[in-house]
Order: C-alpha cells, then sequence, then structure tokens
C-alpha cells in the first residue's frame, strides 16, 4: 500500500511567550519544525507501512528550506520526499495550496493519503479536504482510529465482482466516533488520537541525510499558472490585528492570608453579577 | 453578478434541528439586511417536519430549502457535497455559511474546491464591505494571536464556516412567516462509494464539550486523574461540561475528546473555568474567545491569569472544594 503524506513546516509555538504590549507572539529564535498534527499522520502512515508493506512519500509546499521538514519525515521512517517550491507559489490560500499538492500527487502511484487535521499556525483544516476534493477522493476528517485495511492484491480481482480495497475507520464527530468504510484510495485527515508519534532512528537519520529530494514546481509539473499563488486565490488578507488577550481581570492572592472563603465567597459574588449562577 | 442572497447551511441530526443553525441565522440575518437580500436556510437530512423547519422562518430565515431523503440521513460528505453544489449552481447564493464543526468544516473545503469559491475557516466575526458588499471575513490564526480580516473579492458565491457559539442563536418570532421549499433529492447525486458501518457515543460524562454554556477544565496542577472528580462536581452545579489541558489528557487522566486547544477542540462557552491549568499558548487559543474566564492556579505568574476576568492564586486542593461547597449552598 503506497502512501502520501502532504505536511507543513510551521513556527515551534509550544514555548513561546506572548507580548503583554502587543498582543503578538514573541517570535525571536523560533524554530521551524514539522506542523505537529502531521507527525500523527506520520505515524500512522509508517505502522501501515510496516503492517502492509508499500512506501511513504512526503511532501510539502514552501520555500527551499522546507526540506528540512521533509528529511525529519523520512528520518522517522518515510521513503521519499518532495519539495514543492517555487515563486509561482507564493500567497496562496488554501484553494491554491490544494491545487498546487493535489497536482504534484497526480503524478504519484498512491492507494492512501494521510493529512493532519489542520496546521498549527493557519489553523484552517481546509488542505486536507481540498486535495480530496480535487483528486475525487473519498474523505474522512477528524480519523481518530484505522480500524482495519482491506487490501486486494491486482492479481487476485475478480472482474465479476465490484468488491475494491478499502479502508474502514472511525471519525470524531461532537457526539461520539463514526466508522466509515471508504474504499481506496482515499485521504483521511487525523486527530492526536490516532497514535503516538515515534521519534526518529539514528539509521532513519543517516538515511534521511543521503535521500535525494526534487524540487517540483510549474516547470516540471502540468499545472495552470492561474490557479497558483496569489493570483489563483480566491481569498485575499485585507487586515491583520492583534488583539490585546489580557482582560485585566481581578485576581486574588491567598497563598498569605490563607482566607480563601472570602476569596471564593468575591468569586460566586462575581459570577452572580454576570448572572451565571 | 447573478449571484444573490445570503445562505445558511443548517445542520440535523435525527430529524432534530441543531442549535447552531440558530446561531448562523444570527449571523446571516444582520448580512441579508445589509445587502437587502433574501436569507436562506438550506437544511438537508432525513425526516426533518415541516414544524421544525418552520422554526428556521421564525428565527430569521426568509426561505427553507429542505431536502429529506433516507439516503441523506446520516452526514456522508461526498453525498452532501454533490447535492450542495448542484444546488448552488442552480440557485446562485452570494454567501454560504456554515457551522465551523465536524460536518461543515468537512464539506465546506470538499465544495469550495468543485464551485471555485473562496472559503474561511472558523470565523468569530462577519461584516459587509460598505462600498463594494463583499464579505468580511474575520477569524483568529497563529493560535489565535492574530485575527485576519480576509475577503473573496471575484469569485462567488463567497463561503465561510462560523466558529460555534461566537454568536447567540436568533430569538424565536412566532410572527415571522417565510416560505418553505420541498427540495426533492435527485437519486443520481448519490456518490454511494463510502459507507457509515457504524456509530458509537460518547463515553460516561462526555457531553460535547463545544456545545457547553460552562466548562470547567483540569490541568497538570490536578496531580492526578482522580481528582477530577471535583472538577466534575464543579461543573455539575452549572450542567456544564469537563474540560481538560493537553498535559492532563497526555497523562492519560482523560481522554482526548475532553481535550481544549490547539490539538484538541476549540470552545466557546459563556463560562469557562481553568483549574491547575498554567495557560500554555497551545491552550489560550482553543479557550480564550470564551465570555469569562475564572482561572484557580497557585503560579502568580501563570499565564493564564492574564486573560482570565477572576482569578484566585492559590492552593486549589483548598480552593475548588470551597468554591464547590459554596456553591452547593446556592444551588439549594
Amino acid at each position: 500500500m503506497n502512501i502520501v503524506i502532504p505536511i507543513k513546516q510551521v513556527p515551534e509555538t509550544s514555548n513561546v511567550k506572548m507580548d503583554e504590549e502587543t498582543g503578538t507572539m514573541k517570535r525571536e529564535g523560533v524554530e521551524s519544525i514539522i506542523n505537529p498534527l502531521d507527525l500523527y499522520a506520520i505515524e500512522s502512515g509508517i505502522q501501515l507501512k510496516e503492517k502492509y508493506g508499500g512506501k511513504i512519500t512526503v511532501i510539502t509546499m514552501g520555500p527551499p528550506s522546507a526540506e528540512k521538514a521533509l528529511r525529519e519525515a523520512i528520518a522517522m521512517g518515510c521513503d521519499d520526499g518532495v519539495l514543492l517550491s517555487g515563486r509561482e507559489f507564493a500567497g496562496s490560500d488554501t484553494w491554491a495550496t490544494s491545487y498546487a499538492i493535489s497536482t504534484a500527487i497526480e503524478e504519484m502511484d498512491y492507494d492512501l493519503i494521510l493529512a493532519g487535521e489542520r496546521a498549527t499556525d493557519g489553523d484552517t483544516g481546509q488542505v486536507g479536504p481540498g486535495i480530496a476534493s480535487w483528486l475525487d477522493l473519498t474523505l474522512s476528517t477528524y480519523t481518530s482510529e484505522i480500524v482495519d485495511v482491506n487490501l486486494i492484491e491486482d492479481e487476485e480481482v475478480d472482474y465479476t465482482t465490484t468488491e475494491t480495497s478499502s479502508i474502514v475507520v472511525e471519525r470524531m464527530v461532537e457526539e461520539g466516533y463514526e466508522k466509515l468504510e471508504l474504499p481506496l484510495p482515499a485521504l483521511l485527515t487525523v486527530v492526536k488520537e490516532i497514535s503516538f508519534p515515534r521519534l526518529p532512528t539514528l539509521r532513519g537519520k543517516q538515511r534521511s541525510r543521503k535521500v535525494d529530494i526534487p524540487q517540483w514546481n510549474l516547470e516540471n509539473l502540468d499545472m495552470d499558472e492561474d490557479y497558483l499563488g496569489l493570483q489563483g486565490s480566491p481569498t485575499r488578507v485585507v487586515n491583520i490585528d492583534h488583539p490585546k488577550v489580557t482582560r485585566g481581570g481581578t485576581v486574588v492572592d491567598v497563598r498569605e492570608d490563607g482566607n480563601i472563603e472570602e476569596a471564593v465567597s468575591q468569586l460566586i459574588d462575581y459570577l452572580k453579577s454576570e448572572e451565571l449562577v | 453578478m447573478e449571484y444573490n442572497g445570503v445562505w445558511t447551511l443548517g445542520e440535523a441530526r435525527n430529524g432534530e434541528i441543531k442549535e447552531v443553525s440558530f446561531e448562523l441565522l444570527s449571523r446571516g440575518r444582520k448580512l441579508a439586511d445589509k445587502l437587502d437580500e433574501e436569507l436562506v436556510s438550506l437544511v438537508i437530512g432525513d425526516k426533518i417536519t415541516e414544524e421544525k423547519a418552520e422554526e428556521l422562518i421564525k428565527r430569521g430565515a426568509d426561505k427553507v430549502l429542505l431536502m429529506n431523503s433516507p439516503a441523506l440521513k446520516d452526514f456522508i460528505v461526498e453525498n452532501y457535497s454533490n447535492v450542495i453544489e448542484d444546488l448552488i449552481e442552480e440557485y446562485k447564493p452570494e454567501i454560504i455559511l456554515a457551522a465551523a464543526t465536524s460536518m461543515g468544516r468537512t464539506v465546506m473545503p470538499y465544495i469550495a474546491i468543485k464551485t471555485d469559491a473562496g472559503l474561511t475557516a472558523d470565523c468569530t466575526d462577519l461584516d459587509i464591505e460598505e462600498d463594494t458588499g463583499n464579505l468580511l471575513q474575520t477569524r483568529p490564526a497563529i493560535g489565535g494571536n492574530i485575527l485576519a480580516t480576509i475577503k473573496t473579492p471575484n469569485h462567488r458565491p463567497q463561503m465561510a464556516t462560523v466558529r460555534p457559539h461566537s454568536t447567540k442563536p436568533a430569538e424565536k418570532d412566532e410572527n415571522r412567516t417565510g416560505e418553505i421549499v420541498h427540495l426533492k433529492f435527485d437519486s443520481s447525486l448519490l456518490d454511494g462509494r463510502v459507507k457509515k458501518i457504524g456509530f458509537r457515543k460518547n463515553e460516561e460524562d462526555a457531553v460535547n464539550i463545544q456545545d457547553a454554556d460552562v466548562i470547567a477544565a483540569g490541568g497538570k496542577g490536578l496531580k492526578k486523574g482522580e481528582n477530577f472528580a471535583m472538577i466534575r462536581e464543579l461543573a455539575g452545579y452549572f450542567d456544564g461540561a469537563v474540560g481538560a489541558s493537553r498535559d492532563a489528557v497526555d497523562r492519560d487522566w482523560i481522554s482526548y475528546p475532553y481535550q481544549v486547544g490547539l490539538s484538541g477542540k476549540t470552545v466557546t462557552p459563556k463560562l469557562y473555568f481553568a483549574v491547575g491549568i498554567s495557560g500554555a499558548i497551545q491552550h489560550l487559543a482553543g479557550m480564550k474567545t470564551s465570555e469569562n474566564i475564572i482561572a484557580i492556579n497557585e503560579d502568580p505568574d501563570a499565564d493564564i491569569f492574564k486573560v482570565s476576568d477572576f482569578g484566585i492564586v492559590g492552593d486549589l486542593f483548598e480552593i475548588v472544594p470551597e468554591l464547590n461547597k459554596q456553591l452547593a449552598e446556592e444551588v439549594k
């Protein structure tokens, strides 16, 4: 089973502090990492490869430096990487991004596409479903478990039936979990519950340094230039605001005086004043 | 341009229209009034009665497009997408709003590609631009640290998903009248590839935290899983839900559906208690648009106090039991 995993390089924000004055992130020295939610897709892909064989290709769109993210994924256990990079992609929204990535994936031999549910910077969750739509694949979003895979090898295909390879998954919705059966090829966007990402191995790291990562763009892919970058994007960002996060609420410190009853009573008064009790 | 009208994509389950559909009507009514256009609510499902659909009119829709079919009982993205694309082609709405739920955030990007539409995710504010009539869509990004305003100047429809609970449901006006159009389901639109083969409800007390008006959330400061008992008690006084930080979930004190934050759920309740939660940027991203935030933490420098409306610095193992005690008195 061949798997493609689109990933994104994002700023590492876990240890970032907020600037109280401006309400912005303190970005100095912020490293670039693989989008944390993509790690669950990578881990799930590697587990499937271990069980069913095949190969995993990771693909990302970004500046040349995004190659580092691809090598990290290869160090974890993915096989190949493809970097979509070029000025024509600059300013792409989710529509144009999913077009570019799906065009590249169309060149590949795949049964399954796994993607993180969303990226921690843009936070849209639209590129995964968008790729599925471009490629007209079946789609499960918020996938929390891969329950079963039913692979029918080519030589076994019985042309008198319509049976095809399929995957059974659970997806997390508001009220619980839906179980879906999707014929392959399919695209799954995954949530944290699906797996626990492994660390890269030493051998993986060594291999990742040697893998040749091709750079694809308008020059070597059959793409419609009008669909790329800013000009291909239906949406435009017209304003960016930095909201002040500090609310300046009351803070009562009971560590010294130990007057917990009084503090809690003040809290109850607050809740009453807001008509919450 | 021939596109006209504001659409909201209602959500229904087992014939019942979900509350979030009425929130969309609040948003949609405002936009339709500014544009002086019709507000249409599209609802797809099975066994949704005329009476149920009537409520959408009473809450602000001028017209309801209702499509019932046993084949549409379950949300299967490929089917819903085919149906909605077909309707977009026929009716040409200018704006389509859906809720940023597991359904809206799945079907809208699928449709946006097929219809060459602009789509903005998880908006917390919507408005109409004065001169152009374009939809202005404001959404938090980068973990809620920026608010970006986005528009779609040249593509129609303009599509947006709207963060649940970011506005109040539209009020009911018994005197409002409107038209209910029963749409016929065209079975050739059935994709038929994906099958729903099962469903299991969330376990135990897991209500949908994204629907809760009050959430009491616990974090690392609780020290062990059993201590979630007092968080459950606290939530109970408000008929609220329990939430958790990533730290608590990663320690297996509570399961993943409870996790609030960047790698969990985004919530906007009326009241959010953060107990023993320091307020890492990822957690704040998931809850800082809550109306009222109460923080209880022993570290006075914890970031959670910056976003709180009322905070108590001290030992949560003393404060929460006292709070529960006083709330028990109040409830009596």
